[in-house]
């Protein structure tokens, strides 16, 4: 996004071809410069070793569209009328933001009954409730995220450590002592706080950055851990045969086991293993209720109250006699815990987990959810968590490019709307105009 | 004594690679005070292209090694900094004054872009090549074990400190260095007594840049086996060898680079090799808790 500073008063067109011929020329140049060793030549692995491989057609065609993108670019940019302060993007999605700003809580109700009738609707099959459970535990573990990142404003990297302790733990006392899911569900969020804390204790004091990239090493320190020790966590191989869950005692197979009766059973109805998916469907909606309303609530309490203020501005807290320490530490390991939640669901629904899913990739993914919807904003992570994370899903045939556009995506929404795509942090509290307004904010689905 | 000596060794020749590595994060944290993600993947990018200029120059059967060797450096360099130069002015210029997490953000998405595009580009499978400078001696020996020293290893810390010694020159001496230092005290006053403090800063990421394919090059030289994923753990440890030295200072980002080589030297050779990372990190963290500052870093003032 090379941008000539913009010249105040639109001067004829004619006067400033020059300029703008000049500036195609240098990027298509630098274009060629950049492909010439990756498009245009490659490394082909043979069993005899390297072995050069020109492609100059490809990079013709790579330089070709460096050419055609910069061009239309400055058409676009030189477009005779168009207003120059603000991206067209940001622009269309302002009233979207603010009518969702003013009309949340009845969106979110809709929202809410749309989704839980929505698999009982001709859209379920089993597909589309398999996407839309993933969609739910990337919302949830967004709005997890979101208690850290978005309102005290402490950057975590390695969020994705909470997700698989969390989810080791379910699968270990599963399989190991054979407890239920609903035992473990409490207990795996305790361990993902409990881990959080531990972690949190020593590293809150420091700055943002140091923050960062501290957790980014907790990150990778769990995901070394649960590849290594082999006797407890089955090393590379993961935890398999992890038990689902039950509807009050009922299981969800064709037959049950000893003494037990199983779902169908119960109401009545012929064995469809659909049953489970929207069951499980139902189980990740209400945890990431659960998660929204607990946010939603704690923010108006003095500790969520506290946690915005730290993150505005630590110095005037601290001068106000909050303890910076304790209350960072009580949003880490409420994030964590909700993290934890989400990772036992992951594991009972997989079925099997392995330190392959618990990669950096995945906390830059939630981190990007969060970010990209807004710092702050509940629905803005709904939405991104649907463009990051539904969307590669809907195009999987280009599997291939599916990480790449993803990347990619990632500046482009920065450059052009740095503050997400839903941007807009209100004070949950105002003076004068309205009023003491309490802002409404959040989705409860 | 003898096997300790072998791991120092070692250690030292690994430490140079973290340390050039690391010297781009603390350059670009001190100036613009973001973690520049990306910066493993312009490391990565600088071993392809030292194997991509190797294989241009025939190969095993290049005309002569020291030349080729050259070529391999100097090409890599211009390539490398022609993608460390795009890297700040697509993603991180536009977002200069943005809130604090912006370019961060954006460097993340940089870093998946450019990894995932040298994988479409050059395929996922590991890139090997035999060793170009081969032998050395052994200059110690103990109870039968040989302590070597190779050649490479030699070249690769004549090449380190050379490149340390007209790097310090460069800052300390050269009015481009004076601009640069300039920034980093304070860019509007910078701005105001007539720095383009644009230019300098691309300067600092193409300087970066530059010095990560010389990393690139020694790992490719020394290992002879990168793939597209390189960048990441040695970005992420080259980042904690800059938190470690103290960031923002280029002494100490080449001190924290040998000190996380000699640690992940010595802990592999007498405890277990698959916790090294584990011990670096840990490491990181202790020194954070006891030192924020690093080792040779100021401290940072608060101000309301």
């Amino acid at each position: 996004m090379m941008t000539i500073a913009p010249t105040s008063a639109p001067a004829g067109l004619a006067s400033r071809l020059g300029p703008l011929a000049r500036e195609l020329g240098v990027t298509t140049f630098l274009g060629a410069v950049l492909f010439l060793p990756f498009i245009g030549l490659y490394s082909e692995n043979l069993t005899s070793g390297l072995q050069l491989v020109k492609r100059w057609e490809d990079w013709a065609w790579a330089i070709g569209a460096v050419f055609v993108g910069r061009l239309l670019l400055i058409v676009w940019r030189e477009w005779p009328g168009r207003r120059r302060s603000t991206g067209a993007l940001g622009a269309a999605l302002r009233p979207v933001g603010s009518f969702l700003r003013y009309n949340m809580t009845s969106i979110g109700l809709i929202a809410l009954v749309l989704a839980i009738a929505f698999p009982l609707t001709s859209f379920g099959n089993r597909y589309t409730i398999d996407v839309a459970t993933t969609w739910m535990i990337y919302i949830m573990l967004g709005w997890g995220l979101n208690i850290v990142v978005g309102l005290a404003g402490l950057l975590d990297l390695g969020y994705v450590a909470f997700y698989a302790v969390g989810a080791y733990s379910y699968a270990l006392l599963a399989t190991e002592f054979g407890w239920s899911f609903w035992v473990c569900l409490p207990l795996a969020g305790l361990f993902a706080a409990f881990f959080g804390v531990t972690l949190g204790f020593p590293v809150l004091r420091l700055r943002g950055d140091y923050l960062a990239i501290v957790t980014l090493g907790f990150g990778e320190i769990i995901r070394v851990i649960l590849l290594n020790w082999v006797p407890v966590t089955h090393g590379p191989n993961g935890v398999s045969a992890i038990p689902r869950p039950s509807f009050f005692g009922f299981e969800f197979s064709r037959t049950a086991s000893d003494g037990a009766m199983t779902f169908h059973q119960l109401l009545g109805i012929d064995y469809s293993p659909l049953h489970r998916v929207i069951f499980l469907f139902y189980v990740i909606l209400a945890l990431a209720v659960l998660t929204n309303l607990f946010t939603q609530r704690i923010r108006r309490l003095p500790v969520g109250r506290a946690w915005e203020a730290l993150r505005e501005d630590e110095i005037a807290c601290r001068s106000l006699g909050i303890n910076p320490t304790n209350i960072k530490l009580s949003a880490f390991a409420l994030g964590a815990m909700f993290g934890g939640f989400a990772g036992s669901f992951f594991a009972t629904r997989q079925g099997f987990i392995s330190p392959e899913s618990f990669s950096f990739m995945e906390s830059a993914v939630i981190l990007a959810i969060v970010v990209l919807g807004g710092m702050g904003s509940q629905v803005g992570v709904v939405i991104a968590a649907f463009v990051l994370v539904v969307m590669p899903e809907i195009f999987r045939e280009f599997e291939q490019y599916r990480m790449l556009v993803f990347g990619a995506a990632m500046v482009a929404v920065m450059v052009w709307r740095p503050g997400g795509l839903l941007a807009y942090r209100d004070p949950t509290l105002r003076l004068g105009g309205k009023k003491g307004r309490v802002a409404p904010e959040g989705d409860p689905a | 004594m003898a096997y300790f000596l072998q791991q120092l060794i070692n250690g030292l020749t690994l430490g140079a690679i973290y340390g050039l590595i690391a010297i781009g994060y603390t350059m670009v944290y001190g100036i613009i005070g973001m973690i520049n993600f990306a910066h493993g993947e312009i490391y990565m990018i600088g071993a392809f292209l030292a194997i991509t200029t190797y294989l241009v120059l025939g190969g095993a059967e290049m005309a002569s090694v020291p030349l080729g060797l050259m070529a391999m450096l100097v090409v890599s360099m211009v390539f490398t900094a022609a993608y460390g130069w795009t890297v700040e002015r697509l993603a991180y210029r536009p977002l200069r004054g943005s809130f604090r997490l912006a370019p961060l953000i954006s460097a993340i998405g940089m870093s998946i872009a450019l990894q995932n595009y040298v994988q479409i580009t050059q395929g996922a499978r590991v890139k090997s090549i035999q060793p170009i400078i081969q032998g050395g001696f052994e200059i110690y020996s103990q109870d039968g074990f040989g302590v070597q020293l190779s050649y490479l290893q030699i070249i690769i810390w004549l090449l380190t400190v050379g490149l340390m010694i007209a790097f310090t020159y460069l800052i300390t001496s050269t009015s481009l260095g004076r601009q640069q230092r300039a920034c980093e005290q304070d860019r509007k006053m910078a701005a105001l007594v007539g720095v383009n403090v644009d230019r300098t800063i691309s300067l600092t990421f193409v300087l970066g840049a530059t010095l990560a394919a010389v990393a690139g090059l020694i790992t490719t030289l020394y290992y002879g086996v990168i793939d597209f994923y390189v960048g990441f753990l040695a970005g992420m440890k080259a980042f904690t060898a800059a938190v470690l030295g103290g960031i923002g200072s280029l002494p100490g980002a080449m001190l924290g680079g040998l000190m996380i080589g000699l640690i992940e030297a010595f802990w592999s050779a007498y405890f277990t090799i698959e916790y090294k990372d584990v011990a670096t990190f840990g490491i990181l963290v202790l020194v954070l808790i006891f030192k924020p500052t690093g080792f040779l870093g100021k401290p940072e003032v608060e101000k309301v």
